[in-house]
């Protein structure tokens, strides 16, 4: 052979490996510029063409946004993909937990990443599909006293600027991990969406929360999508939740189109928008925060608001549309927070979540402040120290 | 009727009184023991968490007490210093023979708000009724409960509503199922 002849061999076994290291494709360039050429290289033109089409003004801008997934599990993955494929700025993943065999009845992540931690074979993937985002992953728990003001301080620190994230995106699956999001939102003012889906697999929903301005996640009990089961004959024998990858995609989807609409700016963001796989059912509404709110940084935010609204001229009426019209037909639904089997809440609950939509309920009622709260308590003035309590604690 | 949603008996409703049902008696009487706490504070407050874990020993002791005086003696818990990692020992007798498990949790920043997600690490992935990490899965009663509750409601609590009856529930099934076996424990 040729030294020719040896080069070009050389040249194609290199790109073999290429080929072979990067699981079949090798990955492309980073594109400095988006450009809405229509070519078969492009892969931002379909994109782009929302722009020719009227629908966005200006999508460019989309690569200088950045924005929060917490918890990137069924919802949070996909969501992630999504944004990675519009071509986000920047994306920070919060997630504690390890890819599993037993998530694979779910979409994006695959077998052969049982084990690795999800944030990390998450960024892997994701930067692969798209080298033009930029990514920071953080392997923690956000609901530790530990790790919350690091994460907080991400929140705050972390866009492409070194600012705050444009919105965090709360994906995670438990309540004590929504209302750690809640908290760390409302204590920095910090725009956020709200996902879930029900541990029955067949609802879900998105809520919109702007503190001060709309109820925080800690205003109501948590509003959820009636499924028509009754509580009591769901079978919970032997297992935790169940889950779709249909609906967990659907709620993705929702919450997604819902980010892009609020960050390029076109259509109406919904503030509460809820699935109901069993009749396809989708309610939307808005939750009004209450003045009562447990988290006095959300009462410090309301504040904040009202006295924005007060200092603003009176401009021509303000549209606010309070309640968006349900969008079914013929639904004879009958659910509300009261129906013929649960007799009205106890006298004694609040019901601060007047005016919900069709469809939606509380999970549960709280009790009013006011309480009756007869029952012995803890000494008070117990002289006793920390250091002795915990010593007599220990000598049991 | 025992005071557990702290509401007087005219203030019951039917839909109350279905899920205390799912609360067995032997529990309601344990709880009606356990001291309810006073302050509302979480690790992040400084100095009314002090206060609030004070609160939070004296509750847990009177409840062991309980519980020995009762000779139903089942776990034991301490913390670090901060009180925000709790860790210990939880047992079940079954047929004469003690089963042991580690039990441990953090305190979530949002506590009392939310309860703290009680783990017994060494049953991972043994049964389905747990999250991962071994977090145990508690009914749909204990959350609206705690809620109802909080902040009056401590970790003896989460112990007597949560993690007792979960053990009383599935220990036995996993002996039966022969994932759980009995292994000599010499008392430290």
């Amino acid at each position: 052979m040729s030294v020719a002849e040896l080069q070009k061999k050389v040249k194609e076994l290199e790109e073999e490996l290429r080929r072979v290291k990067h699981g079949g494709a090798a990955p492309r360039e980073k594109i400095t510029e988006m450009s809405g050429e229509v070519v078969d290289t492009n892969p931002y033109s379909r994109l782009m063409a929302l722009k020719r089409m009227g629908i966005v003004s200006d999508y460019e801008k989309i690569r200088t946004h950045t924005v929060a997934v917490v918890g990137v599990g069924g919802v949070g993955s996909v969501t992630a993909e999504m944004l990675t494929r519009c071509g986000i700025g920047k994306l920070l993943l919060f997630d504690y937990d390890k890819v599993e065999l037993a998530n694979m009845n779910r979409l994006f992540f695959q077998p052969h990443q049982a084990g690795l931690s999800k944030v990390e074979a998450a960024a892997a993937t994701l930067e692969s599909i798209n080298p033009d985002v930029t990514f920071e992953t953080h392997n923690y728990n956000v609901t530790t006293v530990d790790n919350f003001d690091h994460f907080m301080s991400r929140i705050q620190n972390g866009s492409l600027t070194g600012g705050s994230v444009d919105l965090v995106l709360s994906c995670v699956d438990n309540f004590e991990a929504r209302m750690a999001v809640n908290r760390a939102c409302n204590e920095l003012s910090q725009t956020w969406f709200e996902s879930g889906v029900s541990e029955n697999a067949v609802s879900g929903h998105i809520q919109f929360l702007i503190p001060g301005e709309t109820a925080c996640f800690d205003c109501a009990p948590p509003l959820i999508v009636a499924s028509q089961i009754d509580e009591r004959t769901l079978k919970r024998e032997g297992v935790c939740a169940a889950s779709l990858p249909t609906t967990m995609g659907i709620v993705a989807g929702m919450l997604v189109q819902n980010v892009l609409k609020f960050l390029l700016n076109f259509g109406t963001v919904s503030y509460y928008l809820g699935y109901n796989a069993l009749s396809d059912f989708f309610p939307t509404m808005i939750v009004r925060p209450n003045p009562q709110c447990e988290d006095s940084w959300c009462k410090k935010r309301q504040e904040e608001y009202q006295a924005k609204l007060a200092a603003q001229p009176p401009k021509e009426k303000e549209v606010i549309v309070e309640e968006e019209e349900v969008v079914h037909e013929d639904n004879d639904w009958g659910i509300s927070l009261v129906d013929e089997d649960e007799p009205a809440p106890p006298p004694g609950t609040t019901s601060v979540v007047s005016g919900l939509a069709e469809g939606i309920t509380v999970a549960y009622d709280r009790p009013a402040p006011t309480a009756n709260t007869g029952a012995e308590e803890v000494g008070a003035d117990d002289a006793t120290s920390l250091d002795d309590l915990m010593a007599q604690m220990k000598a049991l | 009727m025992l005071l557990l949603v702290l509401q007087e008996e005219s203030e019951y409703t039917t839909a109350d009184r279905v899920k205390e049902k799912m609360v067995d008696r032997a529990t309601r009487t344990t709880l009606a023991s356990i001291p309810l706490l006073r302050t509302k504070a979480g690790p992040r407050d400084k100095d009314a968490w002090v206060v609030r874990l004070k609160e939070e020993y004296q509750t847990l002791i009177k409840y062991v007490q309980n519980n020995k005086e009762a000779d139903n003696d089942w776990f034991r818990l301490e913390s670090n210093k901060e009180g925000t990692r709790w860790f210990g020992k939880c047992w079940h007798i079954h047929e004469l023979l003690k089963y042991e498990f580690d039990v441990e949790f953090d305190i979530p920043v949002t506590y009392p708000a939310t309860s703290p997600e009680i783990k017994l690490p060494e049953l991972d992935g043994k049964t389905a009724k747990m999250y991962r990490g071994g977090r145990i899965c508690l009914t749909d009663h204990f959350k609206p409960l705690w809620a109802r509750n909080e902040p009056k409601f401590g970790i003896a609590h989460a112990m007597a509503l949560g993690l007792g009856p979960w053990l009383a529930v599935e220990i036995p099934d996993l002996i039966e199922k022969g994932v759980v076996t009995y292994t000599q424990k010499t008392d430290s």
